[in-house]
């Protein structure tokens, strides 16, 4: 723990000499990777030094988060579709939706203990660091063990292309890495805003789950099976649909059960940069509305 | 009260004890309700979840009707009930667990043990309490939401009622039995985390929380039935959907009572051996 905590001065004493070349957007964007990433490696060393607990938890991880896609198969036991989609279909949502919230996890999900930081006081140790308080506060405990969801995704949306019937064009091909990264951000962004909620109430971090890993879930099933009020929700409410409902629609050729325009099947990349400038601004709005104690 | 001084000495001593344990189980009540906002939170949460899960479980039965013997509307009262006992019944593990994982990294437990009451018995008075709170709290939400918004299958008869709250009940006691052994392992282990995560995925999956029991394939389907937790979720939810009445709610209920009573005494077991490895360790 001594270690961890010189550790972690030298790098704030790294990062303060960086703080006066921070006048431009980008400088600034790379100031709070390079903290991101400097306190990330800070708690990949720790977590390390107890190896052998770091791969149980790893297993246990990818066990946990494998429950839900068995849970699919099981039904599939019973039915050779759900809502018109076939399993390998299923495992194209389970996969990217697995994917992209498990990577937003790995990368923001700390956030969610703001909260309990607010109330125990020590945000203001954060915020008087010379480093961005929110790479701070995602890189807190952050630990590898949260690769266990995406590996698991990864492995199901691979044995889903090979058993897809698609007819693979350019841009088909090309749809797949760009949800996969929209719907990362779209998730992070969900992550961050979520936690914002915590500024003004300190216990609503089960809240956020709603959003995070209940959307999660709901992206894991057809969005035929829902009511369509609840579809259009995710579309233009909190816009989980643009993680994959909409480019899969696209990607395996299905109909679209709100007759939406097709430029809507592309549109994840913008759905993502509109959700990071929401979060953005929250999490400024919240951060501005936060007092401390002072103790 | 009056009637107290014609008592015996001895039930006088039981009665002492009972009202102590009442005690514990209401402070516990009491302490849990005070997060106001962390239980709407999580019982918005249970509803939105029961929403998702309703609609895959109306396209299943859609696909097929009658499947595993639940007709559409059961299946979808299923996801709603099982929702509203996830957090009372510790399907993920918590309540007292937390506690006394704490108590282990602090050394307080070495105070519990030599407290004048029964270390088993304390533990699950606080977790009858905190269940108890946790029924109306998170219980109370996403059934009114289910039946409002859906064609649910509540029963009409208060004796089927009644016998759901009992079997809810012994579902306590059982996961509380799980739990306790669990926490335990902490005499040995330090740490009980790793145990925890490996307990939460075979209670998720055996308890009937993801996908009820009578739907599992082949062997899984034959031995997740007499497993105990099937008593945490499954069995509570058919009384509750009247597919236990008569002699098979009598057996249901049989089956609870028989692993609340086998994992008590073990954990009774454990943790006799639990106190002879503990070293206090003055200052």
């Amino acid at each position: 723990m001594a270690e961890t905590i010189a550790t972690q001065t030298l790098a704030t004493q790294t990062l303060a000499t960086e703080t006066l070349a921070t006048e431009t957007l980008r400088a600034r964007v790379r100031w709070s990777v390079r903290s991101w990433l400097l306190i990330a490696g800070m708690w990949t060393r720790a977590i390390m030094s107890y190896r052998a607990s770091f791969v149980l938890m790893l297993i246990a991880n990818l066990a946990t988060t494998s429950l839900d896609f068995v849970v699919v198969v099981l039904m599939f036991q019973h039915t050779h579709q759900l809502g018109g989609w076939t399993l390998p279909e299923l495992g194209f949502l389970y996969g990217t939706s697995a994917f992209a919230l498990g990577m937003a996890n790995l990368f923001v999900g700390s956030i969610d203990a703001l909260g309990d930081r607010i109330r125990s006081g020590t945000l203001d140790t954060v915020l008087i660091r010379p480093a961005p308080a929110l790479a701070q506060l995602c890189a807190e405990r952050f630990s590898l063990r949260r690769l266990g969801r995406p590996v698991q995704a990864v492995a199901v949306l691979v044995w889903s292309l090979g058993a897809v019937q698609v007819h693979w064009t350019a841009d088909r091909v090309l749809l797949v890495p760009v949800l996969l990264i929209s719907g990362t951000v779209i998730f992070s962004a969900v992550f961050i805003g979520g936690a914002t909620l915590q500024f003004w109430w300190g216990e609503a971090k089960e809240l956020q789950n709603s959003f995070t890993y209940g959307g999660a879930t709901l992206l894991h099933y057809p969005p035929t099976v829902f009511a369509k009020e609840l579809v259009a929700g995710v579309v233009f409410g909190v816009p989980l649909a643009f993680v994959n409902w909409l480019p899969a629609l696209h990607i395996l050729g299905k109909p679209d059960p709100l007759g939406l325009p097709t430029a809507f099947q592309y549109a994840s990349p913008l759905a993502a940069a509109l959700c990071v400038l929401a979060a953005g601004y929250a999490w400024r709005a919240g951060l501005r509305a936060y007092r401390g104690t002072g103790s | 009260m009056a009637a107290m001084p014609q008592i015996e000495p001895h039930w006088r001593d039981s009665w002492a004890t009972a009202r102590l344990y009442l005690a514990v189980a209401q402070g516990a009540f009491r302490r849990y309700s005070t997060y106001r906002a962390a239980t709407f939170a999580g019982a918005f949460t249970n509803t939105v979840f029961g929403f998702i899960l309703a609609y895959t479980f109306l396209a299943l039965w859609q696909a097929r009707p009658g499947l595993g013997g639940y007709d559409t509307s059961q299946a979808v009262t299923y996801i709603w009930i099982s929702q509203s006992l996830l957090v009372t019944v510790a399907v993920w593990g918590g309540g007292f667990q937390d506690d006394v994982q704490e108590r282990f990294r602090t050394g307080d437990i070495a105070v519990d043990l030599y407290r004048p009451v029964d270390f088993q018995g304390w533990w699950l008075a606080t977790d009858l309490g905190r269940a108890g709170y946790h029924l109306l709290a998170r219980g109370v939400v996403p059934t009114l939401a289910g039946v409002l918004v859906f064609h649910t299958h509540l029963p009409h008869s208060p004796y089927v009622w009644m016998a759901f709250l009992v079997s809810v009940l012994l579902a306590v006691v059982v996961s509380f039995g799980l739990r306790f052994l669990v926490s335990l392992t902490g005499f040995w282990l330090h740490d009980s985390e790793g145990i925890r995560s490996v307990m939460l995925v075979v209670a998720m999956f055996f308890s009937g929380m993801l996908l009820p029991i009578s739907l599992f394939p082949g062997l899984l389907g034959r031995i997740a039935p007499v497993l105990p937790w099937a008593a945490l979720i499954q069995v509570p939810t058919d009384v509750f959907l009247e597919r236990r009445t008569g002699g098979a709610l009598l057996t249901g209920l049989a089956f609870q009572i028989v692993w609340a009573v086998v994992l008590l005494a073990a954990g009774r077991a454990a943790q006799l051996l639990a106190t002879r490895k503990v070293v206090v360790q003055g200052g």
